[in-house]
């Protein structure tokens, strides 16, 4: 059996909270997220960077947490699924995803929803190609990624109907 | 089957020269970890046989894009994203830019660079390419001192370079004098995105009087590593562009590469595509 | 009956939990004191198993071990036949067949563990393809290699010939396709000799993992407990397959003594798990110069891989499918599933259907040309309608219009002028534009009397709070289970969506309303939901507490009166055949399904003739299925349909080493992503169905049959090529187009 090195000491904020674990350090952020810090929402689908299902947003960029060491994450701001919606109040991105059927199984959503959230701040009003690349990294098999192009048109549109107030 | 992770160290240097240091002290024992977007797929499949590495991702020296006159300085802890969000490049480097968007997906770009990119030395990489039609020189640095080489010569064999055990990747230069070039690149990969490269072909000319005057052209996926086609370059250079040129062009290319069959794809398929690349490459020159 | 839900577009009844990332998946769940479990498996396709050793340097003694010597019961998989074993026990039949099971609180040190396991073996004599399981070159089922065959034979076939004026032939292959959920295979297991065995899982079929573990345990039936947990989808692949994980897990548990939690990780799910069975089919058709068929004679062969599972099954719905939604007086269809020494194929949506309609669809292209008609003229000729029978003698009772559905289809795509402008604007262009579409129907439910012999319960129990729950073995898998049942409880019940729950699958809780599976769920099983709903409502109007037409508060107030006064409120419903099915199972014909789906679906494509890669450019999918319960699901399930048959279609290469899949990973097994897939249009004709829930008929499988012929008839109409063989890959483009090309020259 190869010797295991030390675990260390990581610091983070997680979804706006202060955490500190002890983890092996080529960990991934990925376990460390559901196993030690039991924010189950980001899933494990391939652990190679392919499927998205681990998305999370780390300093607010999307990242695959199963392709990071969680001790690259130290002193970094990461946001998770469980932190998209406000308490009970669903981002606009879930409130669509929820009215257009973007969700089939599940397993994909919480990393559609960190990817069309990220697209979202990026390209507030996306074009259609827009929208194929910013979730092309994120598979689904269950709904040829229709719905999910809806959804987040939908998105956009109502949040762009809260920015303009009163149109 | 997944690497047993509790044997693996990740070290982080408190200083971009600690790194230098340690690199010195104990060569080859040590390996530099920048994005991690190769090398954690490697420990998911159980097939990262080194196991002990340093962070170099919070070293400030292997970062930012310089900007001269003459040369574009990127560090080499330059992400795909930056890559692609980088005016200059944009505008004058497209082939740099094409290859950055083409690499992975979006949470890739975040974390990959174009320091790791090389020093994966993987034939199938994206950048690669690009880097060598625009003649990129990279900068390796050690506690002996800093040096320069052209990157075309680097790479020696799949997955070997030249950098020295003690070495790291600092930064790419690349000259700027493309602006008035043609260029191409087309990466093929069965889907639009999240692909590997079956064939990838980055090329670039200055044509005129209506003959090149000077040609650059790479290829990934064709051979042990990513390959400059001298010889299919110096048989354009100078050359007025007739389909008889572009017939033995082609001749002189499948010559130069050695593709293989594998999972992704055939021999066959590689060598053929190459050829087509290259005459719409050549094709778009004459338009 | 009001129908304030049936029609429309709900909200999704668990879609609050998925989209915050709150719901719960097995591999989200942890038990105390649980232990992980990982599976050592064979590394060549056939052998001995001579030892096992357990190499140095890993603390043994803290491991639970388990071989086939363990097993407390039968070492078989109980499904159809008996020949697959949980474990092999002295001679394994495939690569990456389970061996060993290794348990451990530690999941680092159990894959090092993994590694540390070397079983001796002495190879046996392997075959892999179709051809050469047919030629016995080694036999390694029976004594022919056939798991099952079939012969279904309509009219006189070989009288016929003599009336044909042409005869066109062709072959058709289609290869293994990954189901590629999201979600990976996965179990939590308990085990002890008082309380049994019970499984959490992600699964289809309650029921069957229920009746697998029941002989590997040697327990009573009450002592085997199925839990299903939020499943990341399945279409198929988790229809037999959770069987063995399940087994494995509980085995560890009960040697442990200890939770034991088992998930694959993606490489190993690829690798091990079944696959869509490869399919080659010949036909030989026999027409009037006037394009009339006059006899069909079809050849469908299916590689089975290592151990019969349900390959006898997916046969049967393929030989059914085989000769099209066209009418013909003589048809016969042989068909056989061979054994080959790959991982058993398994249920992939569709079942068999897909493979044997991309042969017949292609063909329909290749008579049309034969003949020089139109490939929509050669199918008006011969397009099944009302009062003629199919293939398997089943006369039609439905006022199917087929011509209709074609002139629609060509209307939405704009078919006529695409294909006048891509002939046009073609030649020279380096990339050709093509259009090509396929006509077909699918049997929804059970084959024959399967439905019969599966007599499938749902329960329905109302609360005191007024609450009403619907019992079901049916499984949520993403395809609406959830939502769909509680729209048609609602509207039975005349109450609200939100007071309708639906009971977690859990075979010690629900009763088997059957496997969720061959797009039963909405029609069979949403029937029998909406009887029990009717007769649980009834019970409460009989009983004097409600009228008929009652306020939500008065059904309330009804329900808790009558539990108070007379006990618990519950209803049952039992599978009932809609009237006058009759099935022969030994001739093969009869009425094979209750009713069929039916559609034309048109892919336009663009081949670059650069790299020959083909791209879908646009999609209308057309189709009758009776009443549609809810929009959004149903056309949600039809795109994602279409998503995964062009994937079988241009992308997904199951790429073979000896009977071992060589690319399994996600990034070498090309599944479309959101870059790829066109616009999927998708339009529904709606004649109810008398015997399913307000006319609804099941469409889970049909949008995997019609796109991959569609897509290649497509591609021929952009390069003039016929390809008869997918995934067309850009590899197998590129050959067709340059023996053609050679040709020419």
């Amino acid at each position: 059996m190869p010797e295991p090195v030390n675990k260390i000491d990581i610091d983070c904020m997680v979804n706006g909270e202060r955490r500190h674990v002890r983890a092996f350090p080529m960990a991934r952020l990925l376990d460390v997220l559901r196993e030690e810090m039991n924010l189950t929402g980001t899933k494990e689908g391939c652990g190679e960077g392919e499927c998205g299902a681990c998305a999370v947003l780390i300093n607010g960029a999307i990242v695959n947490s199963c392709l990071l060491p969680a001790i690259e994450v130290n002193g970094a701001e990461i946001r998770t699924i469980e932190g998209i919606a406000q308490g009970d109040q669903l981002n606009a991105v879930q409130e669509a995803f929820l009215q257009c059927g973007g969700a089939q199984c599940g397993i994909c959503t919480p990393g559609m929803v960190i990817a069309s959230t990220a697209l979202l701040e990026r390209h507030p009003h996306p074009s259609d190609a827009e929208i194929r690349e910013g979730l092309a990294g994120n598979l689904c098999r269950c709904t040829g990624y229709q719905k999910i192009f809806a959804a987040v048109v939908r998105a956009c549109e109502s949040s762009g109907n809260k920015n303009t107030g009163t149109r | 089957m997944r690497a047993y992770i509790p044997s693996y160290d990740l070290r982080v240097p408190g200083s971009f020269s600690e790194a230098l240091a340690l690199l010195a002290r104990e060569p080859g024992v040590w390996q530099p970890f920048a994005g991690g977007t190769d090398l954690m797929v490697l420990l998911e499949a159980g097939k990262l046989s080194h196991k002990r590495f340093f962070s170099v991702a919070r070293f400030n020296d292997l970062r930012g894009i310089e900007m001269s006159t003459d040369y574009l300085t990127l560090g080499a802890l330059t992400t795909y994203t930056e890559v692609q969000r980088h005016e200059t490049l944009q505008k004058e480097f497209s082939l740099l830019c094409a290859a950055a968007k083409e690499t992975g997906s979006i949470a890739t770009q975040n974390r990959g660079t174009l320091g790791g990119n090389i020093m994966n030395a993987s034939p199938a990489a994206d950048t690669p390419p690009a880097l060598l039609v625009y003649d990129a020189e990279i900068e390796l640095v050690s506690v002996r001192g800093i040096r320069w080489l052209p990157y075309h010569g680097f790479h020696t064999g799949y997955k070997k370079t030249r950098i020295a055990p003690d070495e790291l990747l600092r930064a790419i230069k690349i000259p700027r004098r493309a602006k008035r070039w043609r260029q191409y690149y087309r990466k093929v990969g069965t889907r639009k995105a999240q692909a590997i490269s079956k064939v990838c072909f980055a090329g670039a000319a200055f044509v005129e009087n209506g003959a090149i005057q000077d040609v650059r052209i790479a290829l990934g996926s064709v051979a042990p590593i990513v390959q400059r086609a001298v010889k299919t370059e110096d048989v354009l250079r100078g050359n007025k562009l007739t389909p008889a040129m572009i017939a033995s062009a082609k001749e002189i290319l499948v010559r130069e590469i050695v593709p293989i069959d594998d999972i992704r794809s055939t021999a066959q398929y590689r060598l053929r595509v190459a050829q087509n690349l290259l005459e719409e490459f050549l094709s778009e020159l004459t338009k | 009956m009001e129908e304030k839900y049936f029609g429309h577009s709900v909200i999704r009844k668990e879609g609050r939990e998925k989209v915050t990332g709150r719901a719960r998946y097995v591999d989200d769940l942890t038990v105390p004191d649980m232990l992980h479990g990982v599976t050592v498996r064979s590394s060549i396709p056939r052998g001995r198993i001579r030892a096992i050793r357990f190499g140095d340097g890993i603390p043994w003694s803290e491991f639970t071990v388990v071989t086939a010597a363990d097993i407390p019961g039968k070492n078989e998989v109980a499904l159809i036949e008996h020949d697959q074993q949980c474990l092999a026990a002295e001679v394994f039949n495939h690569p990456e067949e389970a061996i060993v099971l290794l348990a451990h609180p530690d999941r680092y040190l159990l894959e090092e563990a993994r590694r540390a396991v070397q079983i001796d073996v002495e190879p046996l004599p392997a075959i892999f393809t179709i051809e050469d399981s047919i030629a016995k070159r080694a036999v390694i089922y029976g004594d022919d290699n056939v798991f099952k065959s079939y012969h279904m034979e309509k009219g006189d076939v070989d009288a016929a010939w003599a009336l044909a004026d042409v005869i066109v032939e062709g072959e058709y292959r289609t290869g293994a396709q990954e189901q590629l959920y999201i979600e990976n295979q996965g179990m939590i297991a308990t085990a002890n000799s008082t309380d049994g065995v019970t499984v959490w899982g992600s699964l289809q079929c309650p029921y069957y993992v229920h009746k697998a573990l029941v002989p590997i345990f040697n327990l009573p039936a009450d002592k085997i407990r199925v839990i299903q947990t939020e499943t990341g989808g399945g279409f198929g692949g988790k229809e037999e397959y959770p069987s063995i994980i399940a087994a494995h897990a509980a085995l560890l548990a009960l040697k442990s003594g200890r939770p034991v939690k088992m998930i694959y990780d993606r490489a190993e799910d690829m690798v091990a798990t079944t696959k869509r069975h490869p399919s080659r089919t010949r036909h030989r058709t026999g027409l009037t110069r006037d394009g009339k068929l006059v006899v069909m004679d079809i050849d469908f062969v299916i590689d089975g891989g290592a151990y019969a599972t349900l390959s006898s099954v997916v046969l049967s719905r393929g030989t059914i499918h085989a000769a099209g939604p066209y009418s013909c007086p003589n048809v016969r269809v042989r068909s056989r599933a061979m054994a080959t020494n790959a991982p058993p194929h398994g249920a992939f949506r569709g079942f068999g259907a897909p493979q044997s309609i991309f042969a017949i669809e292609r063909h329909m292209d290749q008579i049309a040309r034969a003949i020089n008609l139109s490939p929509e003229e050669i199918r008006r000729r011969n397009f099944i309608s009302k009062g003629q029978t199919t293939s398997t003698g089943q006369l039609i009772h439905e006022d199917i219009n087929f011509n209709a559905l074609l002139d629609r289809a060509f209307r939405e795509s704009d078919y006529q002028a695409k294909r006048e402008r891509f002939a046009r604007e073609n030649p020279g262009a380096p990339i050709k534009r093509g259009i090509g579409f396929a006509a077909f129907m699918h049997g929804a439910g059970f084959t024959g009397s399967g439905e019969v012999y599966l007599a499938s319960v749902v329960e329905v129990e109302a609360t005191a709070q007024g609450i009403v729950r619907v019992l079901a073995a049916s499984t949520e898998i993403g395809q609406g289970t959830n939502t769909v049942f509680s729209q048609i409880a609602a509207d039975a019940l005349g109450i609200s969506y939100d007071r309708i729950e639906i009971a977690q699958p859990d075979t010690g809780a629900v009763p088997n309303s059957g496997p969720t599976v061959a797009s039963r769920t909405s029609m069979v099983v949403g029937n029998l939901v909406e009887t029990a709903a009717r007769d649980l409502k009834h019970k409460l109007v009989d009983s004097g507490l409600l009228c008929d037409q009652c306020t939500e508060d008065e059904f309330v107030r009804a329900c808790r009166r009558y539990i108070e006064t007379r006990g618990p409120l519950r209803s049952r419903s039992v599978y009932e055949p809609p009237p006058g099915l009759l099935w022969d199972d030994k001739k093969y014909s009869g009425d094979a399904y209750g009713t069929y789906a039916w559609a034309v679906y048109v892919a336009e494509v663009a081949v670059d003739t650069v790299t020959f890669e083909a791209r879908v450019t646009d999609f209308v999918a057309l189709q009758e299925v009776g009443k549609v319960i809810h929009p959004v699901l149903a056309a949600g399930q039809i795109e994602g349909g279409v998503a995964q048959a062009i994937g079988m279609a241009l992308y997904e290469n199951v790429v073979w080493r000896d009977g071992r899949m060589a690319n399994g990973q996600m990034t070498n097994y090309i599944m479309p992503t959101a870059a790829d897939v066109p616009p999927i249009r998708v339009f529904f004709e709606e004649q109810p169905y008398p015997f399913g829930p307000h006319g609804a008929k099941g469409i889970g499988e049909l949008p995997m049959d019609g796109p991959a012929p569609a897509i290649v008839n497509a591609i021929e109409n952009a390069i003039g090529i016929s390809i008869c063989e997918i995934p067309a890959t850009p590899e197998v483009l590129m050959e067709a187009m340059t023996e053609k090309a050679g040709a020419i020259a």
